[in-house]
């Protein structure tokens, strides 16, 4: 149990995918203006993760890997290659069976999230995401937590960089650094500090 | 003629995907610490661009409307395999250190943008040359970022030492920052600000301006 609350802590803050691997920049610089589209943006994005992550798990374990394919008499299969495409074809589908099921079921969430829904299947911190859980071997549960956690990290860090942008509009930006330029600078300092996180051991 | 020379290098400068059209900055953040991985990176999103671009405009008017972003996605996809495949047989040590962002050429923005903004309503030379193009504007960007970032940084270029370390009997002082990720985005802000400044047409307009101070009165 430990071991997976520090995983979920780690995937927050440590290795969060925003700002320490810049993954899903375009929509993150793109959707941060106002802090009700971030927070509905960064929900959509957690509820994604975490249900793609352990999906491309079990597509990888038990159809993708070296040998995974044993149980369809075929040993020697290596199909891993095709992961892009089928990672992303995932995603994609996934993406339209949620839309199609909370404009059924739930039409508040499904009103609130409005554009958002389609746009994170390009976003790429649900491919990345799906990536890093391949690369660095997580079995099924590892995954469950990994993708609820880097969900909530990337909607912390989207936020957050909302509200700074809020209250950036009071401040006598050069003209030059207007909206873009002083985005990145900040992002990059919300960086430096989430940084400080780093080397803690839970 | 003309119209070739526009579509190749408009988007170098006047167009720039990254700093105008907030395109493709996932990967222009992370791979630029060092600048042989970056122009590996560059290479590869420039062919896949170009040639995406090129085989969705060859289909473009047997695509159904409502299914395109698919169809999209799967030749982008499909190119994409082929270049992590051919970096991890011939470059492997470099596509170790790339890890996860080949795969996420898929979806880098530009190369999507490019498909669906260009390519669909284009014949497939022009779309052919506006992938490249799009493609150069991104590696301009990360190869200048990559450039300050290695050479401060580590004081080496393409792992061949310009300035002389402290701590190899030298004089240059390196500036560890540089190296980290936090780097990387107040080099583009700078960069940003930069082009900016030389083309004020591609200035935005602040949200809100400040009224200017108004002295208070006396005896009212």
């Amino acid at each position: 149990m430990e071991y997976y609350l520090s995983l979920f802590i780690r995937s927050i803050f440590i290795d969060n995918m925003a700002l320490a691997f810049f993954l899903g920049m375009c929509t993150f610089l793109a959707i941060s203006k106002k802090i009700q589209a971030a927070l509905g943006l960064g929900i959509a994005v957690t509820v994604v993760l975490a249900i793609t992550v352990p999906v491309n798990n079990l597509i990888y374990t038990y159809l993708l890997a070296d040998g995974a394919l044993a149980w369809a008499g075929l040993p020697d299969l290596n199909l891993s290659f095709l992961g892009l495409l089928s990672y992303i074809g995932v995603i994609a589908a996934l993406v339209q069976i949620l839309e199609m099921f909370l404009d059924k079921f739930v039409p508040a969430l499904y009103n609130a999230l409005g554009v958002f829904l389609p746009l994170i299947t390009v976003n790429c911190a649900i491919l990345g995401a799906s990536l890093f859980m391949v690369e660095r071997d997580y079995n099924f549960a590892e995954s469950v937590v990994f993708g609820a956690g880097s969900g909530v990290g990337w909607a912390l860090a989207i936020v957050a960089l909302a509200g700074i942008r809020e209250k950036l509009k009071y401040s006598d930006v050069p003209d030059g650094l207007q909206g873009l330029g002083i985005t990145f600078i900040t992002v990059g300092l919300m960086s430096l500090g989430f940084m400080s996180f780093g080397g803690i051991d839970i | 003629m003309e119209t070739v020379k526009e579509t190749l290098t408009g988007p170098i400068f006047r167009n720039n995907p990254i700093a105008l059209q907030i395109l493709g900055i996932c990967s222009a953040l992370a791979v630029t610490s060092s600048l042989q991985v970056t122009l590996v990176m560059c290479v590869a999103l420039t062919l896949v661009t170009a040639f995406s671009s090129f085989f969705v405009s060859t289909i473009r008017n047997h695509i159904p409307g409502s299914i395109r972003i698919i169809v999209q996605m799967v030749i982008i996809a499909s190119l994409v395999i082929v270049v992590d495949q051919f970096l991890k047989a011939y470059a492997y040590a470099i596509s170790k250190q790339l890890s996860v962002f080949v795969g996420l050429i898929i979806t880098n923005c530009i190369v999507m943008g490019r498909a669906e903004a260009f390519a669909m309503k284009n014949p497939p030379v022009a779309s052919f040359l506006d992938g490249i193009g799009n493609g150069l504007g991104y590696s301009v960007v990360l190869i200048s970022v990559a450039v300050v970032r290695e050479l401060f940084g580590a004081g080496k270029l393409m792992g061949i030492e310009i300035l002389p370390l402290v701590t190899e009997g030298g004089w240059y002082n390196p500036n560890g920052l540089l190296l980290l990720p936090p780097s990387a985005f107040f080099l583009i802000g700078m960069f940003i600000w930069a082009l900016r400044s030389v083309r004020k047409e591609q200035l935005e307009k602040p949200d809100y301006t400040l009224a200017r101070h108004q002295p208070a009165r006396e005896g009212v």
